[in-house]
Formats: C-alpha cells, structure tokens, sequence
C-alpha cells in the first residue's frame, strides 16, 4: 500500500464548532442528497446554519483553509449520509477532535481517510477556546500516539483501535481489504442456513 | 456459557478477523434505494467491479418520490435524474428493483419486512440510518454510507467492530393510549442521544414481549436516536407468526426448518450483557418532543423542562433548542398549535399506525389552519389500508391520503414544511432543517397523537379523546 494512504500524522490550522449533538442534517441539509455525485458537498457543508447565524465559524474568513476541526459531543449523529463528511472533507477538512462522534459518521470518516479523534470535554472546551483565539497556529493530530498538539500543550485524543490500525497502516480504504478475503466469502456465506434456502 | 443473538449471529456471520482487528463480517441482505447509492455503483464501475451476490440484494424507490403524481418523468428534474440513476445500475448490474409497477415499492425499512426479505439471525445493511428497524425480527442490522454500500456490493462484506450489548428491559404494562412510539421516546430520554454509543440494543421485557412485530419495528427504528448501532428483539412466536406465508420467507417444509433455526439463536437465559437498563412501562404516558434532538421530551401533561436544571455542558443546546422552537422553559407542550400534521414513515407509516390515526380522525375534523397527510409506508399498506376504507375515514375527516414514500420525514421530495411552520409528526427526526424548512419546527409523537392534534389544532391528549 502507498504511503500515500497513510494517515499518521494531520498538521494544520484548526476551526472549532462549539455544541453538541450537531446532526448530519445540520452538517449537510437533505435537499443536497439530490445530487447523483459528492463533488459539489463541500460548498455545502453547514449551508443552513451558516445562513442563520452570520458568525459560524465557516463563514469565518480567519478560518478558511483550516484542516482540523474541533467538535463537542455526539458530533454527526443522526443520518447515515456519507454526503456529511464528503461535505466537510470537500471544504478541507483532514481531521476531526471531539468529545464524541455518532458511529455511522466516525465509520463513514474512517472510510475517506479522516480520523475521528476522542478527547475529555475539559481538553476540547480548552482547543476550542485556544484555536478561536490563535487561528493562524497549527493543530497537529498525531493518530498512531493517539494526541493532539497545540503551541506547547499536548491532550490525549483517542481512536479506536481498529480504526487506528486502519489509518496508521493505509488500510482504510476497505474494498480491497475485503476482497483479499476472497473465497471465504462464499464459504461463510455457504455454511448460513438462510442462504442454503433451509 | 450462555450466548446473546448479538453473539450468535456474528460469529456466523464472521469471514474472518481484519489486521486492523475488526470483523470481516458478511452480510446476508442489502437493502438499498436511490438517494445513497449512485456514488456507490459510479465507484464500482471505476474499479471494474460486479456485485459479489446480486441475489442478495433488493432496491426500492423511497426518499425522493412524489407522494401527490407519481408520473414519470417526475416533475423535479432532479428526483427524475435520481430515479433515472436508480433504474440504470439496477439493470446494469441485474438487481431485483421493487418500483411502484410491481406494488412492492415502498419505504425500505417497511417492505423489507413486509416481504419477508428480513428474517431472524440475518446480518442486514442498508445506506439508510434506520436499518436498525429490521432488529425487530431478531436481525442484526446496520445503517452505513455510500462507500460502505461499494464494499457491500463488491465484497457481501463490511469491516465492522463488535459493538458491546445493553439489554434495555421495559417492564410490566402500558396504559391505554400509550404506543411503542411513546416507549422508544421514553428510552431516549431516559438513556439519552448519545447513550448508545458504542452498543446494541437488546430490548426485552414483557411489553416488547407483548408488542406485535408492528410495533417492535418502531421500537428498533429509533434505536439509531439514541446513538445505539443497532437494536434487536429476539425471534418469538410474534415473529414466526408474523412471518409465515410473506413472498420471500421460506415456504412449506423449509419454513418449518427455519423456525428451529430461528429459535436457536435468540439469546440464550443467563447470558451476560454489558449493561441492563430498565424501565417502568406504567410510568409512560404519550410523549411528545419538544427540542432539536430526540431526548427532547416530555409526556404530554408535563412542562418544558428549563436549561437551568441540565447539567453545564447541556445547557447552550436546551436554549438553543428553546430559540429555534420558540418555546419558554416551563410552558405545558399540550395546547402548543400546530401548523402541520404528518403520518408516515419507516417509524410509523404501517397499517396498524394507520389503523390507530384512522380510530381518532373519527372523532373529528382537521382544524382550519392545518394542513394533514397520511403517507403510506409502502403499496402494499395502501393497498390494505384502503381495502378496510381507512382511506375515507381520513378524507372524510379532511386528511390528505398520499402515495408511499419518505415524504416529510426529511423532505426531498415536495413535502416541505415552509418557514417556521410547526409540524405534529409520526416520524423520527426533530432536527433543526429536517422536514424540508431550514427554520421548520417539529414535535415528535405517536400516530395517534398527530391524529389528534391534527383536530385540536394543537398538541392534545389522545387519551381524553380515545375515552
């Protein structure tokens, strides 16, 4: 596997979006889904409440070109639509600091090579403090020693081990890795009462 | 030891561990539809892929159609490109497509079970959140994105971590003019949006026991509300009843077989779980939403709770939610007015939901200032829906009766509600956005409920009008 596929290490400017439980209708509202492809996602991403709130910190100018974004709890909860991080992947996003994550949404992540990673409330409510107040400084996201560093202070940041594995080695990308399976695939499926018709 | 359907069913299921260290866990039945599959089938014909078990997969047409004309070509150019998109890569790669030609076509998550493609002791996905429906039967299923729908077609697989087990126990009996709405909205509130996270659901206890499949399917469709992967409830005499004689379950000897196949893998007594959490069912009255998010809720004779009394880091999304409802801390929700009122979807658009709106649109009228749909779950349930006249009853009473499909739920197609309006609803999600306006507000509740307060024009109590 390249190199090219690893994702070991994400340095870049951070944007925080404070408050928990922001939905993936929130992060791309329903009437996007209609396109058959994810290019346009990325001018999407939050429309809504960029609309509703002048201030959000994607409407920013000091936040454009940011790469890590920092997050409350359950972020992208609700809806499955891989529609939600191809739009914040497709704006430049490279890497998500949070409390905590809805799993569709961490898995669907995972899968386009963005990490997902897990910090207290107490450290994220300081990132996000921290990166408002010096938006031009870098976050570094360092997946495989699971933290993240910000001027001199560094935080826990976890990833679950599967997942972790999956970036560290390039291997996120799953369709092949499945396919090495190869004819274990019907062998399982052939020893299933179900699938032999009872 | 004592084993659990989760248990059971993956270790069937299990191709082998991944060097990441998750499961190469096969799945038994796609299910997919048209809005989170066209990238997913463009992938595959970039990497020169065929669909690994094309047998295994069925498709509908479901959140972009009109429910008002259905005639082609539809009159959004984009839903027609969708539906084009669909209608092609079911062809190109020889799937079996339910669209409304066969009367089939439905909601994904009703007509699956409804055709008896979803049995016990299956592993099912499906791009589409609230896959987790089909855990009523004692299957283990899970909503995935469009790239996890590539890998599906590709490979019948998906890499998937064991999530841990909850057994969520509702105890003892529901009151009159409480539904299985009610008891899922009472397990979010109680366990909260995020409490799931990192688990299954087992629910037990002697009120799903009782509940029909109808009603268990409700329950396990919002297990994804509550931040659960998945929920489930083991296989019965409900579910084997309710199965015997639909189009894909096993027929005659088979299914006799099956039956013994399905028994075996509900969990066994004495297995362990992670976690167990009870609940009082006799402490459940009809709920009603009142925020941005599931939990958000309270039973219809209580009051709006206030930020003040959540924990710190809770509060900034108790005000917003009071801000973008436009309600105060305190205010009773009975009597808050609507403006709209919807029933339908993968929640609650079956026959007995219908059923159940049709017994209170008896006692009245629509109110003046509200605009009503009932939208089917699939053809199939307008079909029956209409054959007991549940179809007049509604129109009689001023409802609009509409064709099958997601309609207001999430509002892709041309049921929307427009500006601020405030929407009485039978679905599942009360999302800022969700139902088509950025600024829309809705309240979640039973099918009885929105029926009710359809009539009254506001939230009521459909206990005092069922009396």
């Amino acid at each position: 596997m390249s190199t090219d596929f690893k994702r070991r290490q994400i340095t870049g400017r951070g944007i925080p979006v404070p408050g928990n439980d922001i939905d993936t209708d929130r992060i791309i509202p329903a009437r996007f889904l209609k396109a058959v492809t994810f290019e346009t996602m990325g001018e999407h991403a939050f429309e809504d409440a960029r609309k509703q709130n002048p201030e959000h910190p994607f409407n920013s100018k000091v936040f454009q070109g940011a790469s890590v974004l920092v997050v409350g709890q359950n972020f992208g909860c609700g809806s499955s639509r891989e529609h939600a991080p191809q739009a914040l992947m497709r704006w430049g996003i490279r890497a998500i600091v949070g409390g905590s994550f809805g799993e569709i949404f961490a898995g669907n992540c995972v899968i386009l090579g963005i990490p997902c990673l897990r910090a207290s409330q107490e450290d994220i409510e300081w990132l996000q403090k921290a990166v408002a107040r010096s938006p031009q400084q870098a976050v570094s996201v360092d997946v495989e020693k699971q933290e993240v560093r910000f001027g001199d202070r560094v935080i826990k940041a976890s990833v679950p081990d599967g997942p972790r594995n999956q970036l560290v080695n390039g291997t996120w990308d799953s369709t092949a890795v499945l396919l090495e399976a190869g004819a274990a695939i019907e062998a399982t499926a052939g020893r299933l009462p179900y699938v032999k018709g009872f | 030891m004592a084993r659990t359907l989760l248990d059971k069913v993956w270790e069937a299921h299990t191709v082998r561990t991944l060097p990441s260290g998750q499961t190469q866990l096969l799945i038994g039945l796609h299910l997919i539809h048209e809005v989170t599959t066209p990238q997913a089938f463009q992938m595959l014909k970039e990497l020169k892929l065929k669909v690994r078990m094309p047998e295994r997969t069925f498709g509908t047409l479901d959140h972009i159609i009109p429910t008002a004309d259905q005639t082609r070509p539809y009159a959004d150019p984009e839903a027609e490109e969708m539906a084009a998109h669909m209608y092609r890569n079911m062809k190109d790669f020889n799937l079996q497509l339910f669209d409304m030609s066969t009367g089939k076509q439905g909601i994904v998550h009703v007509i699956g079970p409804e055709l008896g493609l979803t049995q016990p002791g299956m592993t099912i996905a499906c791009g589409d959140s609230h896959t987790s429906t089909h855990g009523a039967v004692g299957a283990i299923a899970f909503g995935i994105g469009t790239t996890q729908v590539r890998d599906v077609l590709a490979t019948q697989c998906l890499a998937m971590a064991k999530p841990k087990l909850r057994q969520v126990r509702v105890e003892s009996a529901l009151a009159r003019g409480v539904y299985a709405k009610d008891v899922i909205l009472t397990i979010i509130n109680r366990l909260g949006v995020k409490g799931g996270v990192g688990y299954a659901y087992e629910y037990a206890g002697p009120v799903i026991e009782r509940m029909t499949m109808e009603e268990r399917l409700t329950v396990c469709n919002m297990s994804i509300e509550g931040g659960a992967r998945c929920g489930y409830v083991n296989p019965d005499q409900t579910t084997i009843d309710y199965l015997r004689g639909k189009p894909y379950a096993p027929a005659r000897e088979a299914f006799d077989r099956a039956t013994t196949w399905w028994k075996s893998i509900a969990t066994e007594p004495g297995a362990s779980f992670d976690d167990v959490k009870k609940i009082d069912g006799v402490s459940i009255e009809p709920v009603v939403t009142w925020g941005i998010n599931p939990e958000m809720s309270v039973g219809v004779s209580q009051r709006i709770p206030s930020p003040d009394a959540q924990p710190e880091p809770e509060r900034p999304t108790f005000r917003e939610a009071l801000a973008h409802m436009g309600f105060a801390a305190g205010q009773p929700i009975k009597g808050a007015r609507i403006d709209v009122a919807f029933v339908g979807s993968c929640t609650n658009g079956r026959l007995s939901d219908l059923r159940v709106a049709a017994e209170v649109a008896k006692k009245g009228k629509v109110a003046k200032h509200v605009r009503a749909l009932i939208v089917p779950g699939s053809q199939q349930v307008a079909k029956a829906a209409e054959a007991e006249g549940l179809h007049e009853i509604f129109q009689a009473a001023g409802f609009q009766w509409r064709k099958a499909g997601c309609s207001m739920c999430l509002g892709m197609n041309d049921d929307k509600l427009q500006g601020r309006e405030m929407s009485a609803s039978s679905s599942n999600r009360n999302f800022i956005g969700r139902q088509g306006s950025p600024t829309g507000r809705t309240l979640l509740m039973s099918p009885a409920m929105v029926a009710a307060a359809a009539i009254a024009g506001e939230i009521a109590d459909v206990r005092e009008i069922l009396r």
